[in-house]
């Protein structure tokens, strides 16, 4: 889960972080006020889950309160990359010095948490990657350790040669790695991590995600679940604890298990179709969640086929298929529905849909066919 | 033969009392595997009954299990929270083979658990993943023993009923398997495709390998790499994910495509340039074996 700019630099605050201030409005008239309480000057960001926000016209300087108003009043009604921006973040301007890059993620190779660092901040990072590699220092962290004041330090003086700074840099990077674990966030970063022509180190930005599997352990966090960037799909498909992703095309799928949901899906474009969704009812045998399932892939119009693919293992068929019948019979859809069922209770799970009227096939390849032809007809 | 697991390993179950653990532990029982303790906290003394009256004893740690029954492979079955947990308990006791089938284990959890498994020399498979079954022999996880015969195919996946998809067929042509393993969907897992294709290489029975790989990563480049170099027996590839949008997950932790290494069409080619060939559609899959191998 992405958290907000300004939620990200609460969770910094929130283990000693200097973080520049700042308030986050959703009206223009409250940017013109803070600008003038920052006297006169402001920086107007949009809060909005997607990077390159600055390219896209999202972070204005503002040199008085009425442009504060101004660019408050632009962006909050602009899209970026699609996200509709609601709140602005107003901060008084700082004077830069020196722009650096600090982040944590976990790599994949080495299992661990890594720290990188770089002199070249406010940049895309990415293609800072790219671009010119050895400007970013890497650490890999022993997760039973954590990172030790040493590891942290020398870091630090990858940043500064100044010793005043490098120490206040060395503060700033344990407290991102403390913040990482505490919340149990699976990537954070300080984008840029500036020192200030008066010799303060400050974050100044700040983006972290949280590993979507700690969420049981921090309540508070997953209050922080922005609303307004979900679509009513999405929320209900997290209620009913399913995998969906929305994709654009008109064969509607549901089938258990992430793997073979996306074999499905590939197969619907190998027989040339567009799949409209992925979607994983995962190993459970409730009948509930494939009622969900459906009434999430019925909602979208495109929708013109609806693709059952079920290899029962944990999950029964019998399950499934009476999750279908209940479906047909709450929600009461016209839409084509072709299944297949096979596995577990497989001969329970076709009397039960050919006593509804329904019918089931035993191969993959028949029913994304057949799926694909309904769609395209 | 086999890998990792057979008909002589003793094993045990974490969370045999729980409503995953027990119904699993009843498939394993019936499939033969030598289920030899269950462990859960607080209900040490009970016995849990098998499907034909099998007695298995409970215990409220796995040393105590370790003690009494002599136990070397564990398949843990816990909620996600006390999972990492489970598996460093096991593998402080002296476990050498663990099995997690456990999903949603948090990642930082795991970063830990899997240095310490690591430096106890221990095998973790997982987690988020349906284990291993050696046809015939021993199954340790979830994956249905009606669907595999033995025989000489070995099978590794990330993926759960892709993979139970892909062995059906194989069943289906007569082609069994010698061990079929599912080494998970997280990003973070303990046994590489590497590490299978190793162990697959030193089983004198094994005489063609089925790899299941999907989007995200770069675990299906490097097993493409060590084919290429050391692989003697013929391997077939697939890849789920095709059709994937990028930058978004999909199902599996794992399963996402972030720049340019974790796509379908780079993880395809590698399997190609080392001689790995590959299948477009699930059911592809089988024919290529039977082509390579016969039977």
């Amino acid at each position: 889960m992405n958290l907000h700019e300004y939620q990200a630099k609460d969770l910094f605050r929130a283990v000693g972080m200097a973080v520049n201030p700042g308030e986050v409005v959703r009206d223009p008239g409250a940017a013109r006020a803070l600008a003038e309480s920052f006297g006169g000057s402001a920086v107007v960001k949009a809060q909005v889950h997607s990077g390159g926000r600055g390219k896209a016209g999202g972070v204005k300087l503002a040199r008085s309160p009425a442009e504060a108003e101004e660019h408050a009043e632009a962006i909050l009604g602009m899209r970026i990359n699609g996200l509709a921006v609601h709140e602005v973040l107003i901060s008084p301007i700082e004077a830069i010095g020196s722009e650096a890059y600090v982040g944590v993620l976990i790599d994949r190779e080495s299992q661990c948490p890594v720290l990188m660092v770089s002199a070249e901040g406010g940049v895309d990072i990415e293609e800072v990657a790219a671009d010119n590699p050895e400007a970013i220092h890497r650490l890999r962290v022993d997760p039973r350790y954590g990172l030790l004041p040493h590891q942290a330090y020398g870091l630090a003086t990858r940043l500064y040669d100044e010793p005043k700074l490098a120490s206040q840099g060395a503060r700033a990077i344990a407290q991102l790695y403390r913040a990482f674990v505490d919340n149990g966030a699976s990537m954070a970063e300080i984008n840029p991590l500036i020192a200030t022509t008066a010799g303060q180190v400050i974050a100044i930005d700040a983006k972290v995600s949280i590993d979507d599997n700690e969420l049981f352990r921090h309540p508070a966090l997953a209050a922080l679940r922005d609303p307004t960037t979900e679509t009513a799909a999405d929320r209900r498909a997290r209620e009913a604890g399913l995998s969906f992703v929305k994709l654009g095309g008109n064969v509607g799928c549901c089938v258990n298990g992430a793997g073979l949901a996306m074999a499905t899906m590939d197969l619907v474009k190998f027989y040339g179709g567009e799949p409209a969704n992925f979607l994983d009812i995962g190993g459970s045998s409730n009948p509930d969640k494939v009622v969900a399932a459906l009434e999430i892939i019925t909602s979208d119009p495109g929708v013109r086929v609806i693709l059952f693919n079920i290899f029962g293992g944990i999950t029964r068929c019998d399950d499934v298929a009476n999750g279908i019948v209940q479906a047909v019979e709450r929600i009461g859809f016209e839409l084509p529905l072709v299944i297949r069922l096979t596995g577990t209770n497989e001969e329970p799970a076709r009397r039960i849909l050919s006593e509804a009227g329904l019918a089931a096939a035993s191969s993959m390849d028949e029913v994304v066919e057949k799926a694909v032809e309904l769609a395209t007809w | 033969m086999s890998i990792f697991a057979d008909d002589k390993s003793r094993v045990l179950i974490q969370g045999i009392t729980g409503r995953d653990g027990s119904f699993h532990a009843r498939q394993m029982i019936s499939y033969g595997t030598r289920i030899v303790a269950g462990v859960t906290p607080g209900k040490g003394g009970r016995d849990f009954a098998g499907p034909s009256g099998e007695v298995v004893p409970v215990f409220n740690t796995v040393a105590d299990a370790v003690a009494e029954t002599g136990a070397e492979c564990s398949v843990v079955y816990v909620p996600p929270a006390f999972a990492a947990g489970a598996v460093m308990e096991a593998a402080d006791a002296g476990i050498d083979f663990i099995v997690c089938v456990t999903e949603g284990v948090p990642i930082l959890d795991m970063t830990r658990a899997h240095a310490f498994v690591r430096d106890r020399g221990c095998r973790l498979v997982g987690p988020n993943c349906p284990g291993i079954i050696s046809p015939g022999k021993a199954s340790l996880g979830i994956i249905p023993g009606s669907i595999v015969a033995r025989g000489p195919v070995g099978v590794i996946s990330r993926s759960g009923t892709l993979t139970y998809e892909a062995v059906h067929q194989l069943t289906e042509r007569g082609l069994g398997q010698s061990s079929c393993i599912g080494i998970g969907g997280d990003p973070l897992i303990g046994t590489s495709f590497v590490e299978c294709l190793a162990a697959f290489s030193e089983d004198p029975e094994t005489e063609a390998v089925v790899l299941i790989g999907e989007i995200g990563g770069t675990a299906e480049q490097e097993a493409a790499a060590w084919i290429g170099e050391y692989l003697e027996v013929p391997a077939i590839g697939f890849i789920a994910g095709r059709s994937a949008p990028p930058g978004t997950r999909m199902g599996h932790a794992g399963a996402i495509i972030s720049g340019s290494s974790g796509t379908a069409e780079v993880k395809t080619r590698a399997f190609e340039d080392n001689g790995v060939r590959v299948a477009v559609r699930p059911r592809e899959i089988a024919s290529l074996v039977q082509e390579l191998i016969g039977g």
